[in-house]
C-alpha cells in the first residue's frame, strides 16, 4: 500500500507516455492530426521513412562519435584529476577539489551563458587569450559557425561539466584502497607505475566501470547543451544531434508520429546501457 | 628529496588546473559588475574594482520576479510530494517482505535510467490531451516522475541504516508502533530526508528540457527558460546584465549543491547511501 503513489505517479507520467509513445509512433501523427483529424493508422511507415533517411543514419553517427569523443575525455581527464589529488598535499588538493566543486555545482543553463561570454566573437575572453599569445586569425572569429568548432566548444562545456564528478567518484574509489598493499609491493619491488596497473586499476575497476557506464549514458543523450548552442549561433542541420533532432521534428514541425519512432531509438539504447549498469551496481551490493 | 619535488610540482599543476576549473564562475561573478564601457573593451577587466550593481537592477526589471515565483511553485511541489512518496516506498521497500519487491526496486534502477530526450514527445502529448500544458501542475507531475526512482533508491539506503532492533526496543519499552517510529526511526532518518530533498530540489530547479517542452508561454517561464530568453534578448548590448542573471540563477543553488553533493556521488556510484 505504501507503494501506491509513487506508482501511481510513474505509470501517470512515465508508463502511459510510453504507451503513448509506441502506439503514436505506428501512427501518422503530424500537423493535421494535431487539429483534430484523427491519427490514421500505418503501421511501420514512420519507422521506415526515419530508416530510409539519411539524416536520421547522420544524425545518430554523430551523436554516438560525440558521446563517445566526451566521455573518453571526460574520463581520462577525470580518472588524471583523481589520481594528483591522492599525489598532492592537502592544500593543493583542496584548492583542486574547491574548483571542481563550483563547475559542478553551476546550473547548466548558467554555465552554458558563461561559456557563450567565454567563447563571445568579439569581447570573449578567449578570443582575446588567443589573439594576445599571437593567434592573429581569432580576432573576432565565430566558434560556433563552423560544424567541427561547434562541437569543439560543445565538448569543451560538457567536459568541464562532467569531469568533476568522474574525479571525485574514482578519488573516493582511490582512497579506499588499503596503503598496506603499495607497502607490500613496494617490498617485492615494484615501480610505482608497477603498483598503479597491479594494485590500483584491479581494486578501482568497479568504480570505473559505473562511472564510465553512466558518463556514456549521460553524454548521448545530451539535449540542452547542444539546443542552447545552436540558439547561439550553430547552423541547426549541421549540428543538431539525436535529442535536439526528436525536439525539431516533434515540436518544431509537428511531426509528432516520427519524432516518436526516433525516440524509441534513445530509449532503447539507454535502456540497454542502463541494464548493463544495474546489473553492475547490483554485483556490487545485495539486495 | 627527490619525492619532495615532485610533491611541490605535483602540487603546483593540481593549483594551476584549480584555478582553470574555476574561472569561468569566477568570470561570470566579474562580469556582472562590470559597467557597459569597460566590459566591451579590448582588454578584459579582471578585477571588477570600482563595479556596480547596476546589471542587477536591469535584471530586475525584467521579468525575473515572476519566473521565479513559477520556479519556487514547481519546485515546492515537485519536493514535498516527491519526499512523501518516496520516503513510503522506501519504507515498503526495507521493512516489508513481499512478492515482486526486487522486481520493483530493479524497475526503480532502470526507469531511473530513463532519459526526458527519449519521451518528451508523448509526455508533452499527455500533459496537451490533459489541458495541463503551460500548467504549474502537470511540469510538477514530471517532475516527481522523474525524481522520485533516484529518492527513493536513496531513501532506501538510509532506511536500512537504521536497524529494526532499536524500533522493537522501544516496543517493548512500551511505545506503540506509531510512536516508535516518530521517537525513534524519523529523528534519524532526517539526513537522509534532508537530502532527498535537496536532489529533488535541485533537479526540478535546474532542470530544462522539459520545461522548454511543456512551458511554451512566456509568462509561464521557470528560471533556467528564463535565462535563455534573457541571453536572446541581450546577447548584443548587455553581456553584464546576462551574467548579473547567470549569478542570480546560480550562486542560491551552487550552495545547496555543496551541501549534498558527498551523498549524491555515493548514491550514483555505490547505488545506495550508506551514511
Amino acid at each position: 500500500m505504501l507503494l501506491l503513489p509513487a506508482l501511481a505517479i510513474l505509470v501517470a507520467a512515465l508508463g502511459y507516455p510510453l504507451y503513448r509513445q509506441a502506439v503514436m509512433s505506428f501512427q501518422e501523427y503530424g500537423l493535421a492530426q494535431q487539429f483534430g483529424q484523427p491519427p490514421e493508422w500505418v503501421g511501420l511507415d514512420n519507422y521506415v521513412t526515419l530508416v530510409t533517411d539519411s539524416y536520421l543514419w547522420t544524425v545518430i553517427v554523430r551523436s554516438v562519435l560525440f558521446c563517445f569523443a566526451n566521455a573518453a575525455i571526460t574520463m581520462v581527464i577525470g580518472v588524471a584529476l583523481a589520481v594528483l589529488m591522492t599525489l598532492v598535499g592537502r592544500g593543493p588538493r583542496l584548492m583542486l577539489q574547491i574548483g571542481l566543486l563550483l563547475a559542478w555545482a553551476m546550473p547548466h543553463l548558467a554555465s552554458l551563458t558563461v561559456w557563450q561570454w567565454l567563447f563571445d566573437s568579439q569581447y570573449g575572453v578567449i578570443n582575446w587569450l588567443l589573439l594576445n599569445l599571437g593567434f592573429e586569425q581569432f580576432a573576432g572569429h565565430s566558434w560556433l559557425i563552423d560544424q567541427l568548432s561547434f562541437f569543439v566548444v560543445a565538448t569543451v562545456i560538457v567536459v568541464w561539466m562532467s569531469v568533476p564528478f568522474v574525479a571525485f567518484a574514482v578519488y573516493a574509489g582511490l582512497t579506499q584502497v588499503p596503503g598496506e598493499l603499495y607497502e607490500a609491493a613496494q617490498i617485492d619491488g615494484a615501480s610505482a607505475w608497477a603498483r598503479f596497473r597491479t594494485v590500483t586499476v584491479p581494486l578501482v575497476r568497479p568504480v570505473l566501470l559505473i562511472v564510465m557506464l553512466l558518463q556514456i549514458i549521460w553524454d548521448l543523450k545530451v539535449f540542452t547543451q547542444i539546443f542552447v548552442l545552436q540558439d547561439a549561433g550553430g547552423i541547426t542541420a549541421q549540428t543538431n544531434l539525436i535529442g535536439t533532432y526528436i525536439y525539431r521534428l516533434g515540436l518544431g514541425e509537428g511531426e509528432f508520429g516520427l519524432a516518436a519512432a526516433a525516440s524509441w531509438f534513445v530509449l532503447l539504447l539507454t535502456v540497454v546501457l542502463s541494464l548493463y549498469y544495474v546489473r553492475v551496481l547490483i554485483r556490487e551490493e545485495e539486495l | 628529496m627527490r619525492t619532495r619535488t615532485r610533491q611541490r610540482t605535483f602540487g603546483a599543476l593540481a593549483v594551476v588546473i584549480a584555478l582553470i576549473w574555476m574561472f569561468p564562475v569566477y568570470w561570470m561573478l566579474n562580469s556582472s559588475f562590470l559597467p557597459y564601457n569597460r566590459i566591451r573593451a579590448a582588454e578584459p577587466t579582471f578585477l571588477p574594482l570600482n563595479g556596480t550593481l547596476s546589471a542587477y537592477g536591469r535584471v530586475f526589471d525584467s521579468n525575473f520576479f515572476d519566473t521565479l515565483r513559477i520556479s519556487a511553485m514547481v519546485t515546492g511541489i515537485t519536493v514535498v510530494a516527491a519526499l512523501l512518496f518516496a520516503f513510503l516506498a522506501a519504507l515498503a521497500l526495507s521493512r516489508f517482505r513481499f512478492r515482486g519487491r526486487r522486481s520493483f526496486i530493479l524497475a526503480v534502477l532502470i526507469i531511473q535510467m530513463i532519459p526526458a530526450e527519449g519521451l518528451f514527445i508523448s509526455q508533452f502529448k499527455l500533459l496537451e490531451g490533459w489541458q495541463l500544458l503551460n500548467s504549474v501542475v502537470g511540469l510538477s507531475l514530471l517532475y516527481i516522475a522523474a525524481v522520485v526512482p533516484f529518492t527513493i533508491w536513496m531513501l532506501r539506503g538510509f532506511v536500512n541504516g537504521v536497524p529494526r532492533e532499536l524500533e522493537e526496543a522501544a516496543l517493548v519499552d512500551g511505545c506503540s508502533r506509531l510512536q516508535a517510529f516518530f521517537r525513534i526511526t524519523f529523528p534519524l532518518l532526517a539526513p537522509g530526508l534532508v537530502a532527498s530533498g535537496v536532489y529533488a530540489f535541485l533537479q526540478a530547479w535546474n532542470e530544462f528540457t522539459l520545461s522548454l517542452v511543456i512551458m511554451t508561454r512566456p509568462e509561464n517561464m521557470t528560471l533556467p527558460l528564463w535565462l535563455r530568453s534573457f541571453t536572446e534578448a541581450n546577447r548584443v548590448s548587455d553581456w553584464a546584465g546576462i551574467m548579473a542573471g547567470s549569478v542570480l540563477v546560480a550562486v542560491p543553488v551552487m550552495i545547496f549543491f555543496l551541501l549534498v553533493q558527498h551523498r549524491m556521488t555515493s548514491g550514483l556510484v555505490s547505488g545506495a547511501v550508506k551514511g
